[in-house]
């Protein structure tokens, strides 16, 4: 939900930004064009608990990418962290907590060890997380014993496939969605007025007030259709209220902290990072940290999603998080790119994926798809660019 | 009548905005070395590349007349292919592959079905080398070999493709004084094989020893040439001929009050940061005090930014030694955190490498060495953040609709308002400016000279750095001269003019290693 918003208010600056907010509209309205089923009660709840982890993964890319690197290692590592709990949970029998804790605790460790490389001794983030896809694809095999682990059940089952709902009491609908959602929509509200009320203050342009106005009830009506429609249906998913925290907590990283000005300083020119009093090492260490720990939620939710840890989970992830990522507003150079972005480049690629599916395309033609879609996202970034100036 | 090789009549060569040749004349003698000397920036790189057909025929006006008949090349091949060859001062092998494959690149032993003729490649790359004296095995990867060999490597390649006019651009720049000898030995014996020569040079003695006549080109225009005949007085007149102009009413009018010694840099000495053993800045000792405005002159290749670039967070160089005190106080400067924490900031004279994000909005790049002031707890206070990037854009002047507007989209000297803006706002007490007014208009120049103003009318202390000497002369209370990493003399401004300091910028390690000490002019 904030995410939408955010986008929406990115939208009157950045060409590129907004070009992918129509982008998305455009899509969805394909969809719920060609099948009306896209944007029932159901499908939408689908479309949360599918592929949260891939926007969880995206958050992270995201940060990487800004300053300038990538990881490849994060498929690897879903599949390693959600083998650790599996192996803590299933067979140890330990409580859903502890299995929690132990994926979260290696996701930091991998992301130390990357960092490591990465910052301290200097290889190009790509070397290393190239290792890394493999080594942790082998460990995964390793702690398995090369065999699946399920169920889970219980309390971790519920991560990704539990609702918070009736818990006010439902009439067909569930009140409790509705009052977190409209609880979020005023807050967002509240924080858009205090801040245009602080450029104002500082004699900063700033929209007109119908525009204000209208751009709120706009994004308003979105998010509360958006909420009315999974009250419908089976509530409010708790993964989306993690997905939500996330999103708010990383908004603010990147955009109101030291460090995510750090980040974005690195990527966008390493030298005059360094000579303006950046600790690069410092930076690039935490950033690939950070990715390690959003590697291992997502590799919590994806274990919880399928019920169990498999070897080969988590297969291409990487892939569809950098995909997110570059159709997002990312810059293949870094220094560029949003968490919104990061998030709306996820949804189009989650929505892309489940209309098709609604709609029974085969997964090779999917596929297909979804590179050109990529391809056309970047190429559009290319020559926007190139047109704008030939400094860059 | 000699015999002319080459001649360039009325060379004029504009870019947008400025002119860099106007009607320059050049002719060269078949079987001679012509030196041609200037300051940075006068057009002397440029006019080799509107000879070797880097700047095609057509963008320029006038005539270069070759061999007696006039040539239009389109392209470096086209002059290569009449025996015009130029060597640039960043010599252009790759690290990786061996001298020979070096030699012969885009110019490949071939045998008859299309392949590369390994024997033949390493067999006439041999006899390159013997002929340039180099005693390297061919298939040696050029990363082996030192500087001197490299310029050898070059000279090898230069003649794998019949060269007749041989252009080095500061051949001997990044050599120690066996090496240029060694290369200097050689030009005059491929002289004498009758290879002519063309070397672009800011050492004057080796200018004087080497070269049968020599070009002077000031400001885009041939001042003159001068036989070099071995008479007395001949670089005098060469420097004179550099740097004579006048110097305008162009700076802003400032009363010094200088105070108490601020900076002081002991002993410093800096080792290149690949090449061991090169020391690019050897034991330099320099201070500054409040309210007044030092400069540094050096010519290109001296060691200026190196030095300051090396004092102000390691940024360059190894095995960095010396000291800094600040009001007599030793401080770390091993971090360039700790260089803002004590009140040190440095412009660097590369602003779009060095100094700016320029994909990111004015406001981020002012703030980006000063977050610490607008954050508490990590989080940083956007709305102050704007207010701080307001005070400076309308103190300093920028010109741009908003502080949300991209520093990349800015000219040169609004980019330059904002670098200046940034180590502003860290309330520096000594300010490092590294060529503040490189490649800006003349409008933004005298700007940017008030801003220097201001700075020491507050009590602080400033270093400008400047390959103009004029600007030196202009701003400063007091130069320091650099010549091949040392500091070779401190000069008042008043007794300072630009013949003078351009001898001390000159000066040579050799000729002054009796009197090591830096020369002061009282």
């Amino acid at each position: 939900m904030n995410a939408v918003a955010s986008v929406w208010e990115l939208a009157q600056r950045n060409v590129r930004q907004s070009g992918i907010v129509v982008a998305f509209v455009v899509i969805c309205g394909l969809f719920t064009f060609l099948n009306s089923n896209f944007l029932s009660p159901g499908n939408l709840t689908n479309l949360v608990l599918q592929y949260s982890y891939i926007l969880i993964l995206a958050i992270g890319m995201m940060i990487v990418i800004i300053g300038g690197h990538i990881d490849l290692s994060v498929g690897s590592l879903v599949a390693l962290t959600g083998a650790v709990a599996a192996v803590v949970v299933i067979r140890h029998g330990q409580p859903w907590w502890v299995g929690v804790l132990a994926a979260l605790g290696v996701g930091l460790l991998v992301g130390a060890w990357q960092g490591f490389w990465v910052a301290v001794v200097g290889i190009p983030a790509f070397i290393v997380t190239l290792a890394g896809m493999l080594m942790f694809r082998g460990l995964t095999y390793q702690v398995l014993n090369n065999v699946s682990l399920s169920p889970f059940g219980g309390t971790y089952y519920q991560i990704n496939n539990g609702f918070l709902n009736g818990l006010l009491g439902g009439q067909g609908f569930d009140v409790f969605t509705l009052v977190v959602f409209g609880i979020g929509v005023a807050g967002y509200a509240f924080s858009q007025w205090r801040r245009r009320q602080g450029r104002i203050a500082y004699n900063q342009v700033v929209e007109s007030l119908p525009l204000f106005v209208v751009r709120l009830v706009l994004v308003a009506a979105v998010v509360m259709a958006f909420g009315w429609q999974l009250s419908q249906s089976r509530g409010l998913p708790v993964v989306l209220v993690i997905l939500a925290v996330l999103v708010l907590v990383y908004a603010v990283l990147t955009q109101s902290t030291v460090f995510g000005r750090h980040v974005y300083a690195i990527g966008g020119n390493l030298n005059a990072a360094r000579l303006s009093g950046v600790r690069v090492r410092f930076v690039n260490f935490w950033i690939m940290v950070n990715m390690g720990l959003l590697a291992a939620v997502a590799g919590v939710i994806y274990s919880s999603r399928t019920n169990g840890a498999q070897p080969g989970a988590g297969n291409m992830f990487e892939l569809d998080a950098i995909a997110a990522c570059f159709i997002g507003g990312a810059a293949v150079s870094g220094g560029v790119g949003r968490i919104t972005g990061a998030i709306v480049g996820g949804l189009i690629m989650a929505v892309m994926s489940n209309g098709m599916q609604l709609m029974g395309v085969p997964t090779s033609t999917q596929q297909v798809v979804k590179g050109l879609v990529l391809l056309v996202a970047v190429g559009f970034d290319v020559y926007s660019k190139r047109r704008g100036s030939a400094t860059v | 009548m000699a015999d002319t090789i080459l001649e360039m009549r009325g060379i004029t060569k504009k870019f947008p905005g400025v002119t860099a040749l106007e009607d320059v004349n050049l002719t060269v003698t078949r079987g001679e070395i012509h030196a041609i000397c200037g300051e940075n920036g006068a057009g002397k790189s440029t006019l080799m590349k509107v000879l070797s057909g880097v700047y095609p025929h057509g963008s320029f006006e006038g005539e270069i007349v070759y061999d007696g008949s006039p040539v239009a090349f389109g392209s470096i091949n086209d002059s290569e292919r009449l025996g015009i060859v130029i060597i640039h001062q960043e010599l252009a092998l790759i690290r990786y592959l061996s001298v020979s494959e070096n030699i012969f690149l885009g110019n490949e032993r071939r045998d008859r079905a299309g392949f590369l003729d390994w024997n033949r490649t390493n067999h006439e790359a041999a006899e390159l080398l013997a002929q340039v004296g180099l005693d390297e095995n061919p298939t040696t990867p050029v990363g082996h070999l030192g500087v001197g060999k490299q310029q050898l490597v070059e000279i090898a390649k230069a003649l794998s493709k019949n060269v007749r006019l041989l252009i080095l651009d500061e051949p001997t720049s990044a050599l120690n004084d066996t090496d240029s000898e060694h290369l200097l030995d050689l030009l005059r014996r491929l002289r004498d094989e009758g290879i002519t020569s063309i070397i672009i040079s800011h050492k004057l003695n080796e200018v004087a020893s080497i070269a049968d006549r020599t070009t002077i080109i000031r400001d885009g225009r041939t001042v003159e040439t001068i036989e070099m005949d071995g008479s007395p007085g001949l670089q005098e007149r060469i420097i004179r001929g550099m740097v004579g102009r006048d110097l305008e009413t162009f700076y802003p009018e400032r009363e010094s009050t200088i105070g108490e010694e601020v900076f002081r840099v002991e002993d410093w000495t800096v080792m290149h940061p690949t090449q061991p053993g090169r020391v690019v800045v050897d034991h330099a000792t320099l201070s500054v005090r409040a309210g007044e405005v030092v400069g540094i002159a050096g010519l290109m290749g001296a060691g200026r930014t190196e030095l300051a670039m090396s004092i102000f967070g390691r940024s360059y160089g190894r095995h960095v030694g010396g000291q800094v005190y600040l009001h007599g106080v030793p401080v770390d400067t091993s971090t360039v955190a700790d260089c803002i924490r004590h009140g040190i900031a440095y412009v660097t004279e590369d602003r779009k490498g060095y100094g700016l994000n320029l994909i990111d909005d004015i406001r981020h790049n002012i703030s980006a060495a000063g977050l610490s002031r607008l954050s508490r707890g990590g989080l940083v206070d956007a709305n102050a953040e704007i207010a701080v990037a307001e005070t400076f854009r309308s103190d300093l002047g920028i010109k741009a609709p908003s502080v949300l507007s991209l520093v990349g989209q800015l000219s040169g000297g609004n980019q330059q308002k904002v670098v200046l803006g940034k180590w502003l706002y860290t309330e520096p007490e000594v300010l490092i400016l590294d060529e503040p007014t490189r490649g800006i208009d003349v409008g933004a120049k005298y700007e940017i000279y008030g801003l220097i103003n201001r700075m020491v009318a507050a009590g602080k202390a400033v270093v400008v750095i400047s390959s103009e000497l004029q600007e030196l002369l202009g701003t400063c209370d007091r130069i320091y001269t650099v010549a091949f990493g040392r500091v070779t003399g401190e000069v008042p401004t008043a007794e300072a003019t630009q013949e003078n300091l351009m001898r001390l910028m000159t000066l040579e390690r050799n000729v002054t290693d009796e009197t090591l000490q830096p020369e002061v002019v009282r």
